[in-house]
């Protein structure tokens, strides 16, 4: 989980997303096709193309008081579902994987 | 406690109203997150991966339970109704969110606690000594230092743009709880030949990706001469300390390039020409300071009282008692540790409530302070012995009695990537699947004093390099896997721990470490004889051999 603070080149090997924190709360969010944050992955644009995920990044970008810290993300297709790519991601998506209280 | 004067209220109070409208102009897009990112790294707020992490410094680890109770209130009210106790005496709220964060400042505000320098390239929280001014043998309080540091370091402009980040722990016994030797700059309180009260300096400690132990820069400087000294050592650093590298910043990496010879040859022409400036102390202002800590008013109170006599008839009691509970410089009184570590839980963690209700203990039990350890657990450091019964019982109703202090139960662990966004791995269920392993009380008190540190990157915030068992997670293939070290020690014999073999995945990490533990227990030529001791006696290889023969 190579942190994507740390992604330089966009080269992207299948499908994927930009993602962000939104500004006021730090809420993870995604960039949609209507070019708008929505905390919901089903609703991010997907890419699948180099090209497309530069220029999805840069208008993500742009839109620095909605949403900071755009990075591109892989996700997984299944079924028409997009799930996350990998760990962080999920644990971007769905939230901690630890039990809180002892157990 | 330390009490605070009008100064530092004022610039805690102007501090917040700054921040107030930095915000504001972040939000309206007045400013830019370039811009604004700095500005809110100096006030302890970093973007992590859910959300905002709000880091508030509790200098040199003591609260008064009036701070703890608004800590307890900013986790319920901003947060999630839990916080994170880190190793530098920080605590860290994971939920915060931005537009909020103004409001959150001002309530700690309220109570003399802030968040400034608690991150970015500047001199960050001074930490000491959990046990600052109760321990016995203590030279003398080394918290008095750290405040005169902590005052003249902060806001200083000549400091708030260090190459790195620069970090400074005191300690004043002959046991260090408060890990200088892995700090930029280690202080140990000692009195030379003459009587005279002064400092052993310490250089370039620090763990990361290029860790170093510190070395010894001067044995002996005396105490009105410590804040020059300190000057003249970041003077050189910022003079010299590289900028154009993130990872070869820090003054680890010039002491170790100079040489620490040379090092000190730089520190001590910088300090020869600074000469007696306005930086050396008058013995009335390390006695302003001095005033400024309150001490309890203590009884005279017997060695044993009976409370404690008829307690001992209880297994569980006893178990805990010779865990937690350790010798106080007055007789009569004890300093309890309350661990943070219960079975299955994240390491550090502590709920609103429990914060609460550890402020009530406080105010019933221990003159109303709580102390704050760099092993991410508290103490109450004024326990008549006469009261441990009746506090044990409470403690174990919060579930922070757990007697697994400094046993392989008491783990040390970043917050991984559940919360960061700089790690590759994950640490919290690692170590909450180990405290399972090991919940037995009787196997952990059979395996004795083992330190379990866990990273979930290089950047070891959890201190795995001087951890007894280190682990260190990585990435491969973007799965999780992590490097065992063993043999590591953080106090005044510290020393890395050496690699065992190839990183083991996420999966076997648990087996691993009990194979460890089992082959220590087949090892360790006496009861008595430490994990870390039979690892020095003996090499890594039979512990390596164990481990990697059916792997």
């Amino acid at each position: 989980m190579t942190s994507p603070l740390e992604q330089k080149k966009i080269r992207i090997t299948g499908p994927s997303v930009v993602t962000a924190n939104r500004t006021w709360d730090g809420a993870v969010v995604y960039r949609t096709a209507q070019q708008g944050w929505s905390t919901a992955l089903s609703d991010a644009a997907i890419v699948s193309t180099s090209d497309d995920a530069r220029a999805l990044l840069a208008e993500s970008a742009a839109d620095d008081v909605g949403a900071v810290g755009a990075y591109i993300a892989p996700v997984e297709l299944k079924g028409g579902v997009v799930k996350p790519g990998n760990l962080r991601e999920h644990i971007r998506s769905k939230g901690l994987t630890i039990d809180l209280l002892p157990a | 406690m330390y009490a605070y004067d009008e100064l530092d209220r004022t610039l805690i109070n102007e501090r917040v109203s700054e921040f107030r409208d930095q915000v504001k102009r972040r939000l309206s897009g007045e400013l830019t997150e370039d811009e604004f990112k700095m500005l809110r790294l100096q006030n302890g707020v970093y973007l992590q991966l859910h959300a905002y992490m709000f880091r508030v410094a509790i200098p040199y680890g003591t609260l008064s339970s009036k701070q703890l109770r608004r800590l307890a209130h900013i986790a319920r009210r901003y947060d999630r109704g839990y916080g994170h106790f880190t190793t530098r005496q920080n605590i860290q709220f994971n939920w915060i969110k931005l537009a909020e964060l103004p409001d959150a400042l001002a309530e700690l505000a309220e109570v003399g606690i802030h968040a400034m320098q608690t991150s970015g390239n500047n001199m960050r929280n001074v930490t000491s000594d959990q046990w600052a001014g109760v321990a016995p043998g203590e030279v003398e309080d080394p918290r008095i230092w750290s405040e005169i540091l902590r005052q003249h370091t902060t806001l200083h402009p000549e400091f708030s743009f260090l190459p790195r980040k620069f970090k400074i722990a005191i300690t004043a016994s002959e046991h260090d709880r408060a890990a200088i030797k892995i700090h930029d700059i280690g202080l140990r309180l000692h009195k030379n030949a003459d009587g005279e009260t002064g400092f052993e300096v310490l250089v370039g400690g620090g763990l990361g990706r290029t860790p170093f132990i510190a070395k010894t820069i001067k044995p002996f400087v005396a105490g009105r001469d410590i804040l020059s000294y300190v000057e003249a050592i970041l003077r050189v650093y910022n003079q010299y300390g590289r900028r154009d590298n993130i990872y070869k910043a820090r003054i680890k990496i010039l002491v170790h390039e100079l040489g620490i010879e040379k090092f000190a040859r730089e520190v001590d022409e910088e300090w020869r020409q600074m000469g007696h400036s306005a930086l050396t102390l008058d013995h009335s202002v390390i006695e302003e300071v001095r005033s400024r800590f309150s001490y309890p008013a203590y009884e005279k109170l017997p060695h044993m009282p009976d409370e404690l006599k008829q307690a001992a008839h209880d297994p569980l009691f006893e178990r805990w008692r010779k865990n937690s509970v350790a010798p106080h410089k007055v007789q009569g009184y004890s300093i309890v540790t309350l661990s943070l570590k219960p079975v299955g839980g994240p390491p550090g963690d502590a709920t609103a409530d429990q914060m609460d209700a550890i402020a009530d203990l406080a105010d019933k039990y221990s003159f109303g302070e709580i102390r704050v350890g760099h092993e991410q657990n508290l103490a109450l450091p004024h326990v008549a012995k006469r009261d441990l019964p009746q506090l044990w019982k409470a403690l174990d109703r919060l579930g922070l009695a757990t007697p697994n202090v400094n046993l392989v139960t008491d783990i040390i662990a970043c917050p991984g990537l559940d919360y960061c966004s700089l790690a590759n791995a994950r640490s919290i269920p690692i170590a909450q699947e180990l405290t399972r392993r090991f919940a037995n009380h009787d196997t952990a008190d059979m395996i004795g004093r083992l330190h379990i540190n866990i990273s979930g990157c290089i950047n070891a915030c959890g201190h795995h390099h001087v951890g007894h068992i280190g682990i260190l997670g990585v990435e491969k293939n973007g799965e999780e896997f992590y490097q065992i070290t063993i043999g590591g020690r953080a106090d005044e014999n510290a020393q890395m721990g050496a690699l065992i073999g190839p990183a083991v995945p996420y999966a076997e990490v648990a087996d691993v470490i009990e194979d460890i533990v089992e082959a220590y227990l087949a090892l360790r030529d006496r009861p008595e004889e430490l994990f870390v001791d039979t690892v020095k006696r003996l090499g890594v290889e039979p512990f390596k051999e164990r481990v990697y023969a059916t792997r």
